[in-house]
């Protein structure tokens, strides 16, 4: 009789587990994916800002015609991405590219003192550091998750219910040394 | 150095913000048990009332704040919401940093003042704001202001505001209290006695003698528990914010900017002092008049010297893989060890 209610004692305590266990990676994919979606969010927010930048940009100074195909091209080629790396190349591609064309528009003084030209250059910097911000978010979250699903007894749960790892967000080194605060001197 | 998940210090609030209420009940019982007891020696009438009374009071008191905390302590410190045309900047960096932290995204409030400082307030992430002065915000860069927005939104997150808030409540209590109760003793001990019953004059006194001696420590007490408190909770949100970042150079910039004003807020009131990044009388920061002042920490300061914190910033250490498990530098005691 004791033997039984100890044997049903084990099972309650192993169901327990696994529910708690199944339960944790749940939460953590779930806000992996939530993480995802913010970056999805603040692309497309980029995305749709841009042919509004172009415009304006084409207005004052028009001859910069390669700078602004540039950033158009690299627009599309994040937009029509599949994969996460994809996306990842060609937006770091758009970064890049605003960035030369934020240079250039240094040298046009009528351009700058364009209300909606700065009012999008407000915008187009905050959705960077939101992307940058939310690209750190993700890769938090990810590397959370796949530790989860790597740990014991998490591989377990994880290989039962098949719960697959995240791709991180890479972004290339000099990217990244891009990213690095710029010194201001008072 | 010790090794602290974020979880287990979101819990460790909690159970913070209960030890705190459980230990101010405790010494509000005392105190007003001492005053009802001796008013009634005073007056010769014995009833169980007043203490049911004074009961209520106090949890009708902390259940009526504890909903309009926010709203009061915006209120208390002049703020209005921000413009999000006007402040463009302000409210992005808000967003910036909520997208960051993972939280939704706060209200954005505007002090016109022109000292630099912020604070933010709320019951939960779900429920709070964040409110910096125009001075602030005129005064730093986009890096700067990031740090600043960081360090509030550590504060959201890490559940300190609800903790903070409760503290401001009963601050709040604490000075009415002890302002009170300086005023109408005095002028009790100028009427005239009233008691009657033989050796009821001296049980009055001996209970008065109670009563004073709890007016004066309590609120000594309750104002030391908040400064430790409110100084931990500055020294976390300051690496929580470097972590938020990864830019520990923002705020320690921001922070030194503040540092080098010594112009005190308009509107201070001492029952909020401790929600702000800084002390908003200046109390943190080196006194312009004596420059070689050495660096200390007072007991009852609500905020650590500047300089320390800054020279924590710049000594953290963010190469750690785990985001949210990194070293949360140990509070008390090794400030002693500081230059």
């Amino acid at each position: 009789m004791i033997g039984i209610w100890i044997l049903v004692g084990i099972i309650a305590l192993l169901v327990i587990i696994t529910i708690a266990g199944y339960n944790t990676l749940v939460v953590k994919r779930n806000r992996t994916r939530n993480a995802w979606h913010q970056i999805d969010v603040q692309l497309r927010r980029r995305y749709d800002l841009i042919p509004n930048l172009v415009e304006t940009v084409k207005g004052y100074a028009a001859h910069e015609r390669q700078t602004l195909e540039n950033v158009t091209v690299a627009r599309k080629l994040g937009m029509d991405a599949k994969t996460v790396q994809d996306a990842a190349k060609a937006n770091n591609m758009l970064s890049e590219t605003l960035k030369s064309l934020f240079a250039v528009a240094e040298a046009y003084p009528d351009l700058k003192a364009n209300q909606n030209f700065l009012a999008l250059q407000e915008e187009l910097r905050s959705t960077e550091e939101k992307i940058a911000f939310a690209r750190q978010f993700y890769n938090d979250a990810t590397m959370d998750y796949n530790t989860a699903t790597e740990k014991f007894p998490g591989i377990i749960f994880a290989s039962i219910f098949a719960f697959r790892r995240f791709e991180f967000w890479e972004i290339p080194e000099e990217a990244e040394a891009a990213r690095e605060p710029v010194k201001v001197e008072f | 150095m010790r090794r602290r998940t974020l979880y287990g210090m979101i819990a460790a609030n909690r159970w913070r913000t209960f030890g705190f209420i459980l230990l101010f009940a405790v010494i509000l019982a005392l105190v007003g048990g001492a005053v009802i007891r001796f008013l009634q020696y005073y007056y010769g009438v014995y009833s169980l009332i007043p203490y049911v009374l004074f009961g209520f009071f106090i949890v009708g008191y902390n259940i009526i704040f504890f909903f309009t905390a926010k709203k009061l302590a915006l209120f208390a410190n002049g703020a209005r919401r921000a413009d999000p045309a006007e402040y463009k900047r302000l409210h992005n960096v808000v967003e910036e940093m909520a997208i960051a932290s993972g939280q939704p995204k706060p209200e954005v409030y505007i002090i016109h003042d022109p000292a630099p400082n912020a604070f933010a307030t709320g019951r939960n992430p779900r429920n709070a704001a964040i409110a910096v002065t125009t001075g602030l915000y005129e005064m730093m860069d986009r890096a700067e202001l990031q740090g600043v927005v960081a360090h509030e939104m550590s504060h959201i997150r890490n559940h300190d505001i609800l903790l903070m808030t409760i503290v401001a409540i009963m601050i709040g209590l604490v000075v009415l209290a002890r302002d009170l109760f300086w005023r109408w003793g005095f002028f009790l001990g100028r009427g005239r006695r009233r008691s009657s019953g033989k050796g009821g004059g001296y049980l009055a006194l001996i209970w008065l003698a109670i009563g004073l001696v709890l007016a004066i420590l309590a609120p000594l007490a309750v104002m030391l528990i908040r400064a430790a408190i409110s100084r931990q909770r500055e020294y976390l949100a300051d690496a929580s914010a470097a972590m938020m970042t990864r830019n520990p150079e923002g705020l320690a910039r921001a922070l030194e900017k503040i540092g080098s004003t010594f112009q005190k807020m308009h509107r201070t009131s001492t029952a909020t002092a401790h929600l702000f990044i800084s002390s908003p009388k200046c109390k943190d920061r080196p006194d312009p008049k004596k420059p070689q002042a050495k660096v200390k920490v007072n007991l009852f300061s609500s905020h650590p010297p500047i300089q320390l914190r800054v020279e924590r910033l710049r000594g953290l250490n963010l190469s750690s893989p785990y985001a949210r498990q990194f070293e949360w530098p140990r509070t008390e005691g090794k400030e002693s060890m500081a230059p």
